[in-house]
């Protein structure tokens, strides 16, 4: 970078450009944005990295990412310890918190089985999941995302567990609210023909 | 690649997240080889192209031009090979035989003749065959072959002599088979039993179909792959991520 830029404003930029998504030109928009706002935005948003690393931990039961341990869903007394869903990232516990509908409990993987990205079944939260299985867990939902290393994560998890006495499931797939027919690929709209449920 | 826009089929190879709800993906085309273009929205679920730009498919896209990155305008999913996402195993050396093509092959260097038809061929067999090792053997053999690395099993690689039905030597460093009377004149040699040998030779020299009415037995199979497997290592310097994977499942059971 040009000597013309000061030396924090380059090391900032290059942080930025270390962000997945953040190219350098949009790490050097919110660099000098930085630059220009008030000092209370630069601190609040050093406080709140600090915070992220210092103050947050991984649940030792389901490895979502939380201030205390355990989680207040692990700790949750009304929640169903019988029902487990397994999701990739914490931010698919938040996607299914939203519903509103689900009463059990979480494991998160931290990832997905990509051997191709040298991401095996030891790198993830599957070993640990194991050992969660007791008499009180009746049902494992599988619910990593619909596609090749999702899929491979799921009938890896299902392998793995056989024999343990516990029935899995996977979510079920089909046409999302608001799709239209016209786009929706071959597989999905085969899926979702697979799994019509009767009407009233 | 004059035209500002043009519809090729295409094989997913590899996909990455990028910004809010963008893939970058990264295509193997019959005319332009290996190419890399932005799927923009193909992660919101009623993005037009989701679910048309999964790994491992074909699908028929059209790609404009961009200055910086090409985009991939629209996609529409022809063959989803579907037993790859049913079958652990199956998947896994999809996994394989792509890891090879992707390492072998650089984005935007042009098209290798016939490398579209394989891995397309592959992926079918690695759906239907009842022998996935032996589809798999065949596509290494053929990929070398394309990519410049075909391995001499005919003559012996040090003395240029035919060679006898015995059990001989291979040299990855050499690239072909050695035979007992030019071991002492290289180094680096692993064993090469006559029968992994024969099927070797038949593996690089027949067509598929000639191929799907052998049958190879289990022990020769261990073999071949420990071969292929070492020579295809040296080759590309470096470790198969897919490999380990692949022995991990198969010790499941």
């Amino acid at each position: 970078m040009s000597s013309a830029v000061p030396e924090p404003v380059t090391k900032l930029i290059e942080a930025f450009s270390a962000l997945p998504g953040i190219g350098p030109k949009t790490a050097s928009r919110l660099t000098y944005f930085l630059l220009r706002a008030p000092a209370s935005i630069s601190q609040n948003l050093s406080d709140a990295l600090d915070d992220l690393k210092s103050k947050t931990v991984l649940c030792s039961t389901c490895f979502n990412i939380t201030v205390d341990d355990p989680c207040p869903i692990c700790r949750d007394e009304r929640r169903d310890k019988r029902l487990i869903a397994v999701v990739e990232e914490p931010l698919d516990v938040l996607a299914i918190e939203r519903t509103a509908s689900y009463t059990g409990r979480y494991h998160v993987l931290h990832g997905v089985i990509s051997p191709v990205n040298g991401v095996g079944p030891d790198d993830l939260k599957i070993r640990e999941l194991a050992q969660r299985l007791d008499n009180d867990v009746l049902e494992i939902i599988i619910a990593t995302n619909p596609g090749l290393e999702g899929d491979a994560t799921a009938m890896f998890i299902q392998r793995d567990l056989a024999g343990k006495g516990v029935k899995m499931t996977r979510l079920a797939r089909g046409i999302p609210m608001g799709g239209d027919l016209e786009y929706v690929d071959a597989v999905t709209l085969m899926r979702a023909l697979q799994g019509r449920s009767e009407m009233g | 690649m004059t035209a500002r826009t043009f519809r090729t089929p295409a094989i997913i190879l590899k996909r990455r997240d990028m910004g809010e709800a963008d893939r970058l993906v990264t295509l193997l085309t019959p005319t332009y080889g290996k190419i890399e273009a932005i799927a923009k929205g193909a992660r919101k679920p009623t993005g037009s192209k989701t679910g048309h730009v999964e790994l491992y498919t074909r699908a028929d896209v059209l790609i404009s031009k961009g200055r910086e990155i090409d985009v991939l305008a629209q996609a529409e999913l022809v063959e989803p090979f579907l037993p790859l996402r049913e079958d652990l195993m199956r998947g896994a050396y999809a996994s394989y035989i792509v890891e090879l093509l992707d390492r072998f092959t650089y984005s935007g260097e042009g098209a290798t003749p016939g490398l579209f038809v394989l891995l397309n061929d592959t992926l079918t067999r690695l759906c239907q065959s009842d022998d996935i090792r032996r589809a798999v053997r065949y596509y290494e053999l053929q990929l070398l072959d394309k990519m410049g690395f075909r391995p001499e099993l005919q003559e012996c690689v040090i003395t240029h002599e035919m060679l006898l039905p015995i059990d001989q030597f291979f040299s990855y460093v050499d690239g072909g088979v050695v035979a007992p009377e030019g071991a002492p004149h290289t180094t680096g040699l692993i064993s090469l039993p006559m029968p992994t040998l024969k099927v070797l030779r038949h593996l690089q020299r027949s067509t598929y179909t000639q191929i799907n009415k052998t049958r190879i037995p289990d022990a020769v199979h261990t073999d071949v792959e420990r071969v292929m497997i070492g020579y295809i290592r040296y080759v590309l310097e470096s470790r198969l991520q897919t490999v380990d994977f692949i022995h991990r499942i198969q010790h499941l059971d």
